[in-house]
């Protein structure tokens, strides 16, 4: 990629110091933590959904193991309520770096009862129990996700290497110290270790990153019209799992996604941000942060999250 | 008032921070603020905030509640662990992990000072440097952070009396004399008020220099790799054969590793350890293509002209400046668990890329912060810092940590529960880089 080539050139010299620029620190400090779980771990995976953060993660493991393939697939836990333009992208991504991808899906929990629908009908929460059975299934031992510490209160807590036990819990209160880059993944049979390579990068540093290397991702990122309804203040789509109910009106608008999960629960926003470089900017003036913006999920309590991280979410 | 944070420059760079503060001076708000300030508190986080600040029946919003994270914080009203947080300027990325001063200080704060390109340290002017302080900044010179700037707070507590900063600079010069840190900044500000936080305040007339934020962005990030010698731990060979994503690939070798230090070269001559072997770069590669030269911390791929064994854990060197190989160390290490040394006579050695069996063979004693001086102790408890002699199962290629933050860095791990018991620097940070490991006596 030739505006990566050109960055290396222009990043070298800051005044007489030799600086690297703020997007390649960011990338080369993800690719030592990829390359160390690949050497310390037996069964690494990478969570992938189809959402710009996973995108990102995938892009920065294919550099990381160049020339080679990426070594190791990607899991995606399928709620059956996902946007079908993001499962199109996932497919064809997956085929275009040649990696495997297991899919669990939580429809099959709900078929055969192991799990009920809620009654606010989110499937997000009942992703956890899919998650924890493919990791033991497929006895993976590292599991990549794409959180970012700048997301969420909890997760400003997390470690770049966060130790789950058997049951898949995080215990924020007995978390290992992370010091210099040194990082501990040792575990115990049963036991494995959640790996965040995204931990110290912003929204804003994820589109940068996004931009500069030209790294596609679903169309619904970018504005677009849709048929959409309010509820609690959020833009929710028109599909087959969220309908409208009779007091709410459903309106065309220009709209685009800031984060990408479940339809039933991830609200869009109105935006003219048509290219990467119109991201950028309505990132760096936004005054709500992406998830209070656009998940209900997280607006149930002020330790939604923390909550969920406990019994082995993301 | 907000920072433009589209940037002004092509390339912004990024700087680490740690805070440190007693409890009370004010670190909450500081943070809080500079937060505010860049905008990166958000509309939603703020009302939050809000929210929980009149529930508790607060006549301000307590922006200290934007660092606690953890229900358990929020309960008890105090920051348990290290919580990391973003802002950004037109040219600056800031990383800064918020050190909680009361529970678990030493721990929290050796953690986040161990990445830290600058230290924030706050120091209440009405009570200028307290033993607290003298902690703070032993922590900050044991760990090599480069810079420390000190925030001389709530200076409108004491009507912005110049008598009263200059009295706390000269106590704090002395002490960073002391301590031998090597770059000391001091700034009068109010946290609370917003005085030479952002733009320098005219109730401060007598202080010449930069807002809190000037000098922030103004700090060279990390030492600059120009003037370090090239070391380069490898995480692991590149070898993708019939699985390359080109079939120009098939007969790549490279070696895999982020350079801890210094700079590299094609044609540089380097020395592979343990093994000893020396040879020459014959290529730096990353997936965008190769490069003439590369500096740390970038993540490359390396070749080298000879077909030598080279394989997870090796040490890839400047020929001109080999460190030598020891299986017998002295070092001072941060005690980071709740079960002492003393039960852990066996442990795992993990320096850069090789992890390997180790046995601490004495305890030299343990460093009084306070008087900065080592005192007679047969062992170590949680945030205790002592010196330990090491002996390992390898030889390792460990230099003194006052040079070499990232070769001179180790963890003390525990085989059987795999927690991480200790923080190691080879020798003593403190003496600085003269020092050598045998001359210590107590």
């Amino acid at each position: 990629m030739s505006a990566t080539a050109q960055t290396v050139e222009t990043a070298t010299r800051d005044g007489a110091r030799l600086t690297l620029d703020h997007l390649d620190t960011l990338e080369s400090e993800s690719i030592h933590i990829f390359r160390e779980v690949v050497a310390e771990f037996e069964r690494p995976v990478l969570l992938f959904s189809g959402g710009k953060d996973s995108v990102v993660m995938l892009h920065l493991a294919a550099k990381a193991f160049w020339p080679g393939p990426v070594p190791f697939p990607l899991l995606h836990i399928d709620t059956g309520h996902n946007f079908p333009e993001v499962l199109s992208y996932r497919d064809h991504a997956v085929a275009a770096k040649g990696v495997r991808i297991e899919v669990a899906m939580v429809q099959d929990y709900i078929d055969d009862e192991r799990l009920s629908e809620r009654t606010d009908g989110t499937r997000n929460p009942l992703q956890t129990q899919p998650l924890l059975d493919a990791i033991a299934d497929h006895r993976f031992d590292a599991v990549f996700g794409g959180g970012r510490r700048d997301e969420e209160k909890a997760r400003a807590k997390e470690r770049i290497f966060s130790l789950r036990d058997e049951f898949g819990a995080w215990d924020p209160r007995n978390q290992r110290p992370e010091l210099w880059n040194l990082y501990n993944g040792r575990h115990r049979p049963g036991e494995h270790v959640r790996v965040f390579p995204l931990s110290n990068w912003t929204e804003l540093d994820v589109w940068r990153y996004i931009a500069r290397e030209h790294i596609d991702l679903p169309d619904l990122y970018y504005a677009h019209e849709r048929e959409v309804f309010e509820r609690d203040g959020m833009l929710l789509a028109v599909g087959p799992v969220s309908q409208p109910r009779e007091s709410e009106t459903v309106v065309t608008r220009q709209v685009r996604y800031r984060t990408v999960g479940d339809m039933s629960c991830t609200g869009a926003v109105e935006s003219d941000a048509l290219t990467v470089e119109d991201v950028i900017v309505e990132v760096a003036a936004t005054r709500l942060t992406e998830r209070g913006a656009t998940r209900a999920d997280d607006r149930i309590s002020e330790a939604a999250m923390e909550d969920r991280k406990k019994e082995g979410y993301f | 008032m907000t920072f433009d944070l589209m940037s002004s420059r092509a390339h912004p760079t990024l700087l680490r921070l740690a805070t440190a503060g007693s409890v009370d001076d004010g670190k909450s708000t500081l943070v809080g603020r500079l937060l505010h300030d860049s905008k990166s508190v958000l509309a939603d986080q703020l009302d939050a905030v809000e929210r929980v600040s009149r529930g508790r029946g607060l006549a301000h919003t307590d922006l200290a509640l934007l660092t606690d994270g953890l229900r358990a914080e929020r309960e008890q009203g105090i920051t348990i662990d290290v919580a990391y947080r973003y802002f950004a300027t037109a040219d600056r990325s800031f990383i800064l992990a918020d050190c909680p001063g009361h529970v678990q200080y030493t721990r929290n704060t050796v953690t986040g000072a161990s990445t830290a390109d600058a230290v924030v340290l706050l120091v209440d002017a009405r009570k200028g440097v307290l033993e607290q302080t003298r902690r703070h900044l032993a922590v900050a010179a044991l760990l090599r952070v480069p810079h420390v700037v000190v925030a001389v707070n709530k200076i409108d507590l004491v009507d912005f009396d110049e008598d009263v900063y200059t009295r706390v600079a000269a106590a704090l010069a002395a002490l960073a004399t002391d301590l031998g840190l090597p770059d000391l900044v001091i700034v009068p500000v109010s946290a609370l008020e917003g005085d030479n936080i952002v733009d320098r305040s005219s109730r401060t007339d007598w202080y010449t220099g930069p807002s809190l934020l000037a000098i922030l962005e103004a700090l060279p990030v990390a030492d600059d790799p120009s003037h370090e010698e090239f070391r380069f731990p490898v995480q692991l060979t590149l070898r993708p054969q019939e699985a390359a994503r080109d079939a120009a690939h098939r007969e790549y070798r490279g070696y895999a590793g982020q350079i801890a230090s210094g700079v590299v070269r094609v044609g540089d001559q380097v020395v592979v350890l343990p093994s000893g072997r020396q040879t020459t770069i014959a290529g730096i590669d990353t997936a965008d293509g190769p490069l003439a030269e590369a500096f740390a911390p970038r993540s490359v791929s390396l070749r080298l002209s000879d077909d030598i064994d080279v394989a997870r854990g090796d040490l890839i060197a400047a020929a001109s400046s080999v460190p030598s190989l020891t299986r017998d160390l002295v070092a001072t290490v941060c005690w980071l668990s709740d079960v002492p040394l003393s039960k852990h006579s066996r442990v795992l050695l993990k320096h850069t890329t090789r992890t390997t069996r180790a046995i601490v063979s004495a305890v030299d004693g343990v460093l009084d912060l306070d008087a900065v001086q080592i005192v007679a102790a047969h062992d170590l408890g949680l945030n205790d810092i002592g010196r330990l002699r090491i002996r390992t199962a390898e030889p390792i290629a460990a230099e003194p940590y006052a040079g070499h933050r990232r070769t001179g860095a180790f963890l003390l791990i525990d085989a059987q529960s795999g927690q991480t018991l200790a923080a190691g620097m080879v020798g003593d940070p403190l003496a600085g880089e003269g020092e050598h490991a045998d001359e210590w006596d107590i």
